[in-house]
């Protein structure tokens, strides 16, 4: 027999509006546990993406050029900002202990330019030290970048091969990144060759923050990781106490922030999926219930014409999983229609990293779903296929039941 | 002998009285030949409907025993018996007993697609022929008047042509001319070979049948023979 034609289907199709209705919650359930679970994946592998473009173990910067929070605010919320400090400070960092890697970086904020409405980070680096940026740049363009060059963030409108001008100068768009999830969506990268031009330009134009400053001889932080043998904490407090008038932040410190508040926010997602998921089964358990008690006649004609009691307990099933089957199938395809054209929309709302992980993530995630939401409908409907299989249908047919 | 009850009996449990046992068939033996058609009447609360349930396997007797073709149907498993009551049993329960998510003809061959063998459809349309429902195939239970749903029912206990049947009340609710259509087709039923007994309220309907039993008071007796 086609499903379609069985029983525990056409007793839903002959109930629309009871089908319906737990259809309906199904789906909530669904939309809430599968949705929920994606948000907080997708700010985890945010954090984690956030993470690995930092990349670095500590970060120097100019000490009158940041407070912490204005630093967070454009190393991670993808504010513009620029400040420089001497090279000579790039060059006392690098002789002090537990140095394992050390490489300079250049800011600059664009003005504006043809690719943003809004003015963009610049973000220069050393390509003959740079162990950050050109890993991660490598996937996207394997060769290296040549004078006026630069590599787009992926949500800036600006593809291979066009050309964006900063400060009157020209550059030619030579790759565009995968997305992150991150403020380094929005930024654009060079080499510092191009990026000093660049401040050079802007210094020219007294569209600088910084007059007269000379390109050659500044950088705008120092990005360390610290050698084996050597804690974080050494080499930082090394350099805070020999080095003056700069700050050395741990870059998990810096993140630590945006980790509570991804914490934060993941802890509300689960207690809600976890209000919703037992809500969703009692509601489920009573749907169920009601729906049985009212078929009790109906299910005791079904005995009279020969169906087991296993037989009738598996219909009862059978239709409950079908209802979740499918409202598991809508909720899913609800969440994935809010998540994934929004996505960007929920990133700026929660000003966090947030980034969807990947399809094989999400078809674990959509099967975890499914079998979640079944599974509820499985445990709500267990006791009244118990209670209907056990039932008294000479009483029932008597309608003394 | 098709079928046969040894001294069974039943007894509740008085739910407001617990310890109050109430004894609804006092132990009583009874038979039935294929081909031949029993009334039981009896007063409302005599325990008429108690004794068909025990006969047709939907309810297990305290004492006693009952055997279809020689087959002691309680000691069967559920599966076995609801397999076996599918099969060799017709049951016309009292009151309506329509899916009502299911049209007239779906409805009737239930007996065949509860066990997901094709439906008889042709059988089953000329047992509507039979009943005058033909015309209503398409329709459902909610379309339906009391008369043609009772007809519905006995179509559908008839369709895998069993050898026993038991109809409860059958035509309570119904006018005369539709209690006729219906003794009358029970009656054909038994000349056709089956076993038939229907518990019934009306009195002027004995001429149908072979046998008359009357229960009182849960203790069964035969009034006269035809």
């Amino acid at each position: 027999m086609k499903l379609a034609n069985s029983l525990p289907v056409r007793n839903l199709k002959g109930k629309p509006v009871r089908t319906a209705v737990l259809l309906l919650l199904t789906t909530l359930l669904t939309l809430t546990v599968f949705g929920g679970t994606l948000m907080i994946i997708s700010l985890k592998t945010g954090l984690h993406s956030l993470e690995s473009r930092l990349g670095a173990d500590i970060m120097v910067v100019p000490y009158e050029a940041t407070t912490k929070s204005n630093l967070e605010t454009i190393v991670l919320q993808g504010a513009t900002g620029y400040f420089y400090m001497d090279n000579e400070k790039y060059q006392k960092i690098a002789s002090c202990e537990g140095i394992g890697q050390i490489s300079a970086q250049f800011f600059l904020a664009s003005a504006s330019s043809g690719c943003c409405s809004l003015s963009v980070q610049i973000i220069g680096f050393d390509p003959d030290t740079d162990f950050t940026i050109t890993p991660w740049i490598k996937k996207s363009y394997a060769q290296n970048l040549q004078k006026f060059d630069i590599v787009v963030g992926n949500d800036l409108n600006a593809f291979v091969g066009d050309t964006l001008t900063f400060y009157g100068v020209d550059c030619h768009v030579a790759a565009k990144l995968d997305k992150t999830g991150t403020s380094f969506d929005t930024a654009v990268f060079t080499n510092s060759e191009t990026i000093k031009a660049l401040i050079q330009s802007s210094v020219d134009k007294n569209m600088n923050e910084f007059k007269n400053i000379n390109p050659d001889a500044v950088v705008s932080c120092v990005l360390i990781n610290v050698a084996e043998g050597y804690t974080v904490e050494e080499v930082l407090n090394d350099i805070n106490i020999h080095v003056k008038k700069v700050k050395a932040i741990q870059t998990k410190d810096m993140i630590s922030g945006v980790s509570d508040s991804l914490s934060g926010i993941a802890d509300i997602i689960s207690l809600l999926i976890a209000v919703v998921w037992i809500a969703g089964i009692i509601i489920l358990l009573l749907a169920f219930t009601m729906s049985v008690n009212e078929r009790k006649k109906e299910f005791a004609v079904l005995r009279m014409l020969g169906a087991s009691q296993r037989k009738l307990a598996a219909m009862v099933m059978q239709e409950a999983l079908l209802v979740c089957l499918l409202g598991s199938l809508l909720g899913i395809g609800l969440g994935l229609l809010i998540l994934l054209p929004f996505n960007q929309l929920i990133e700026e709302l929660l000003n966090l990293p947030f980034l969807l992980p990947s399809a094989g993530q999400m078809l674990t995630d959509t099967i975890a779903a499914v079998l979640v939401s079944v599974l509820s409908g499985g445990i709500a409907v267990s006791a009244s296929a118990f209670r209907i299989s056990r039932m008294d249908t000479a009483l029932i047919l008597r309608g003394e039941n | 002998m098709l079928l046969k009850a040894e001294k069974i009996t039943k007894q509740f449990l008085r739910e407001s009285r617990n310890t109050n046992q109430f004894c609804a068939v006092q132990e009583t033996d009874f038979t039935l030949e294929a081909g031949s058609f029993a009334i039981l009447t009896g007063r409302s609360g005599s325990g008429k409907s108690t004794f068909l349930h025990m006969l047709s396997g939907l309810m297990t007797p305290t004492s006693g025993r009952v055997l279809i073709q020689e087959k002691e149907i309680y000691s069967l498993s559920d599966k076995d018996l609801s397999a076996f009551r599918n099969q060799h049993i017709g049951v016309i329960p009292q009151g309506q007993s329509a899916l009502y998510s299911l049209n007239v003809l779906e409805n009737i061959c239930l007996p065949y697609t509860l066990y997901h063998k094709n439906a008889h459809q042709e059988e089953a349309l000329a047992l509507m022929e039979q009943l005058e429902i033909a015309h209503l195939q398409a329709a459902y239970p909610s379309e339906l008047s009391g008369g043609e749903l009772r007809r519905m029912a006995i179509a559908r206990a008839f369709l895998r042509k069993p050898e026993l049947i038991l109809a409860d009340e059958p035509t309570s609710d119904l006018d005369d001319e539709n209690t006729k259509i219906v003794f009358a087709f029970l009656q054909k039923a038994a000349r056709e070979g089956a076993a038939v007994l229907a518990v019934t309220h009306e009195t002027d309907v004995s001429q149908f049948a072979d046998k008359v039993f009357c229960m009182k008071a849960g203790v069964l007796t035969e009034q006269n023979s035809l």
